[in-house]
């Protein structure tokens, strides 16, 4: 039998995997934005984990929304990021620093 | 007006207020004529109204009463209110007749001066806060009047605001008055925290309840609370009185017109010292020491003020030192128990020497404001009146016997002689040495200036000329009293004519002993022509004639022998150098530290331009965090995660 | 090993793949394929966990509609692949030292110590005829009705947002009346002053 615990330990792994990701990466904002999916990804694994070794629906329910709300970021970001390529011309995150202090 | 009541109290006190207030605030559109009514008539009335006050005074009368309350402070109340006792009355009696002289005097000296409304406006604001001051029967008026003389005295003596030297002897004149007036209100915080009451009557039923405490000042030295208030209100009276060393502003002080250096600094305002502290004897009588100290200084300054006089070539100076060294014999005579000798001898100062400053101010206009005596000499045939008023003001000063001068005097020396505290020693050596300076300097000055050969130009239309009547008249008013002042001796100092308002005890009371051997007025003549003052009196006039009138080459050739006695004497035994160097040298090279360090490098550098240095440099490096870069503020929230997660898990 | 087991440890190892590539992998398209990897794997892991529904919304709707999006992006935008590709390295250590530490942290929190056999048994097998999305139906429509609503709301914020960004202005030669009569004085006319200049003077 699977224990709850080897899921919580690969959506573990997988949110690290994602985090690593995110810095590691320094020049490609869509890399980024995978990263994030990805993170959403382990979070969601999580979420049906429980759901199924508790009995209650509920967090699957949940699942549902990350997911519509996930979708709907997702989009939002790469509309930022075509508005942003038309502006400067380059996806590279070291670029983007006009808000340096 | 039988009695004594608030109505007639304020008019005398608010009269020349009156006049003041009209010539100054009106004198350009009233003129001059009507302004110098005005004053003359509000300082006239003061002093008709003075005069019948000091009636029903020896009728009996007093009068203590609050006239309103200034204001209330928890239980401190500063009230404005007048005490009329004999000492009141006298002293009210003497201001407001020399006041009026002046001001009678000063239509004609000051006749073409431009600030001639001015003059008669500041002059009768003297008047008006000398009188407070006398009338007071509580500190804090007394104050009010000590320090709005002072103010008055600074006006006047920088009168003709163009001169330099003027305003550097007012400003003098003001500062070294603070620094008595200093002494003066820690004195009178001192009666208020031990008497906790300003009121003299309160304070004095107080006195033996604050003798009896003491207290330390000084670590490990205990003293006696009467003794340092007592020695602290003197330091006042040092400063408004001129008494060593904070008589360096009197001599300056002579850059004021003539008729405000016989008003202010001969005749009441340097007396208000004195008044102060005959006023106090209830206090002072407490502290042997305070009295000890008061006898020293004012010997010291009889005696080394007197010294000062004999080199001075300014005829305003020579008098000067003169008033200084006098009010030196008048402290003796407080220091000595003898308050009603020293008062006699302040009333009868008031007179001859306003009287000698008035005949140099009728010099100095005949000889077109010539100061020098050097320019000077065989006067008497251009100015009679001026020449014999004069005379009788010297001899009325050196104590000639018969004139007012020669009783006070007298009664003083014999006070001291009789007085057994410590410093009474070299007190009545002093005083009897001052005597001898005294006719030497004094007749020094007459013969310089009326005798001898004219040492000015004979030939010029504009030889010297008696003054116009305005200003021999009060000449004349003033040799008066000069000459029969001294006959009220008998009931002012040995009699009972001051009452409970001078307090002796009894081991001190060196009144009631020379009094034992007073027998009437012309018995104390006679006895006088047969002791030492006398002898030493003619004996100063006739050195004077010698070296002055008969070889006058003399001098000339003792000030080459004595050069180094001479240079001491010249450079005032350097009170004026030391003052400018330690104590106004002093201040301006905290000023120039205080600047330069204190508000250059501290104040702007280090904590306005430092703050914002640092604010700077700390920002410069907070700066690096905010890189712009999603990658490290993505950084920093895992990081702050992991903190919390190990938080959590450890 | 029962099958659940081979299916489990299988579909896991190629997840964490498919995850590392995605990281690690320079080019862009092929980051998104493999994050579409991933997606499928998670899918097959979800229906391990009977939750039948999501894992074919995930397929539909993340990978059919997202990834897709992502992928129409990566194409559209002209990238310059160069400059991409250099200084990798420079962070991987500390990224990686970061990464394991969390990792270490919360599998000690979530291991076996807290979560296994022994204090979550394992469930029930469902009976037969039992639909997962039945279930997700029931409870969605009525206990959660609210914020499958305001779910809705928020993807058609997502719409109109994504839309507004990316709007081109287009550039049109029809005139603009509101804009005409809204005009005023100070827009159209500037007085400036100006000295006045000497003529020169003529021969005559």
């Amino acid at each position: 039998m699977i224990a709850l615990s080897d899921f919580l330990i690969l959506g573990a792994l997988l949110f690290s995997l994602s985090v690593a990701g995110i810095f590691i990466n320094r020049k490609n904002i869509i890399i980024l934005l995978m990263c994030i999916e990805l993170m959403l990804l382990a979070v969601n694994l999580n979420f049906i984990a429980f759901s199924h070794y508790s009995g209650d629906i509920a967090g699957q329910i949940f699942v549902f929304f990350i997911l519509t709300v996930a979708a709907a970021e997702a989009a939002i970001g790469l509309a930022i990021l075509v508005v942003l390529f038309r502006n400067m011309q380059t996806i590279n995150v070291a670029d983007l620093n006009k808000l340096k202090g | 007006m039988d009695h004594l009541n608030q109505t007639l109290l304020l008019t005398i006190a608010l009269a020349p207020l009156v006049g003041s207030i009209i010539a100054g605030l009106f004198g350009k559109k009233i003129g001059k004529v009507w302004s110098h009514r005005a004053a003359i008539y509000g300082v006239g009335l003061s002093f008709v109204l003075s005069v019948w006050v000091l009636k029903l005074v020896m009728g009996g009368e007093t009068y203590n009463q609050q006239v309103y309350q200034w204001l209330q402070a928890g239980s401190l109340s500063l009230e404005v209110g007048f005490m009329i006792d004999a000492l009141t009355a006298m002293m009210m009696v003497v201001v407001t007749f020399v006041s009026l002289m002046v001001h009678i005097y000063t239509v004609g000296y000051m006749h073409d001066d431009e600030g001639y409304t001015r003059f008669f406006s500041y002059i009768s604001l003297f008047t008006f806060s000398m009188l407070m001051l006398v009338m007071a029967n509580n500190f804090m008026q007394l104050f009010f009047g000590w320090e709005a003389v002072g103010l008055v005295s600074y006006l006047l003596i920088g009168f003709w605001y163009k001169k330099p030297t003027a305003i550097y002897a007012n400003l003098k004149a003001f500062l070294v008055n603070r620094v008595g007036d200093f002494g003066f209100i820690l004195g009178i915080a001192g009666v208020l925290m031990y008497a906790g009451s300003l009121d003299y009557v309160e304070v004095f039923a107080q006195a033996p309840t604050i003798a009896a405490q003491s207290t330390e000042l000084f670590a490990g030295h205990s003293w006696s609370v009467m003794t340092i208030i007592c020695i602290l209100l003197f330091i006042g009276a040092m400063g408004k009185s001129a008494q060593v060393p904070l008589h360096v502003w009197l001599p300056d002080s002579m850059e004021g017109p003539t008729p405000i250096s016989a008003l202010i600094h001969a005749a009441t305002m340097v007396t208000a010292g004195i008044f102060m502290v005959t006023r106090m004897s209830p206090l002072f009588e407490f502290s042997e020491t305070a009295l000890s100290f008061v006898l020293i200084i004012g010997a010291i300054t009889a005696l080394f003020m007197g010294f000062l006089g004999l080199i001075q070539n300014d005829i305003k100076r020579v008098i000067a030192y003169s008033t200084l060294s006098q009010l030196g014999y008048m402290t003796v005579a407080l220091g000595a128990s003898a308050y009603a000798a020293g008062v006699f001898h302040l009333m009868t100062h008031a007179f001859f020497k306003a009287l000698l400053f008035l005949g140099a101010g009728s010099v100095i206009i005949a000889m077109h404001h010539e100061q020098d005596i050097r320019k000077m000499g065989g006067l008497k045939k251009y100015m009679p009146i001026t020449y014999w008023t004069t005379l009788i003001g010297s001899l009325a000063l050196i104590g000639f016997p018969g004139l007012a001068g020669f009783f006070s005097k007298d009664s003083i020396i014999e006070a001291v002689h009789t007085s057994h505290i410590a410093g009474s020693g070299f007190a009545y050596f002093a005083v009897l040495a001052g005597v001898f300076i005294t006719a030497l300097y004094s007749f020094r000055l007459f013969f310089l200036v009326f005798h001898g050969k004219e040492r000015f130009n004979t030939k010029s239309d504009h030889l010297p000329h008696e003054s116009p009547a305005v200003v021999t008249v009060p000449l004349i008013l003033l040799a008066i009293p000069s000459v029969v002042a001294g006959y009220f001796i008998g009931p002012m100092v040995f009699g009972d004519f001051f009452g409970n308002s001078i307090v002796v005890h009894h081991d001190h009371d060196v009144l009631t002993h020379v009094g034992e051997e007073f027998h009437g007025t012309f018995s104390f003549i006679v006895h006088g022509m047969t002791q030492l003052p006398f002898l030493l009196a003619m004996s100063g006039i006739a050195v004077a004639y010698f070296l002055y009138m008969m070889r006058p080459d003399i001098p000339a050739k003792l000030q080459q022998w004595f050069n180094l006695l001479y240079r001491v004497l010249d450079n005032k035994y350097g009170f004026d150098t030391f003052n400018e160097k330690v104590f106004a040298g002093g201040s301006r090279m905290i000023g120039q530290l205080l600047w330069k360090v204190g508000d250059q490098t501290i104040i702007d550098g280090a904590v306005v331009n430092g703050t914002a240095k640092t604010v700077g440099a700390i920002s410069k490096v907070v700066r690096k965090v905010q890189t712009g870069y999603l990658y490290t503020y993505a950084f920093a929230m895992i990081i702050g995660l992991w903190l919390l997660l190990s938080y959590f898990v450890v | 090993m029962g099958i659940e087991q081979i299916i489990f440890y299988g579909f896991s190892a190629i997840l964490l793949f498919a995850a590392t590539m995605v990281v690690v992998v320079r080019n862009p398209v092929r980051a998104a394929l493999f994050l579409i990897l991933a997606f499928f794997t998670s899918a097959g892991i979800w229906l391990l966990l009977e939750a039948e529904f999501l894992a074919l919304t995930l397929v539909l709707v993340y990978v059919g509609a997202v990834m897709v999006l992502f992928l129409f992006v990566v194409m559209m935008l002209d990238i310059d692949l160069v400059p991409l590709q250099e200084g990798f390295t420079k962070y991987l250590s500390l990224g990686i030292i970061v990464a394991a530490l969390i990792t270490v942290e919360m599998i000690a929190v979530l291991g076996a110590s807290h979560f296994g056999l022994d204090i979550v048994a394992a469930p029930v097998p469902h009976p037969e005829g039992y639909s997962n999305t039945k279930e997700i139906g029931l409870l969605l429509y009525t206990v959660y009705v609210y914020p499958f609503e305001i779910a809705s709301v928020i993807l058609t914020v997502a719409i109109v947002a994504a839309i507004t960004l990316t709007l081109r202005e287009k550039k049109s030669k029809s005139q603009n009346i509101a804009e005409q009569v809204k005009v005023r004085r100070e827009d159209r006319v500037r007085i400036i002053k100006m000295e006045a200049v000497k003529q020169e003077e003529t021969e005559s």
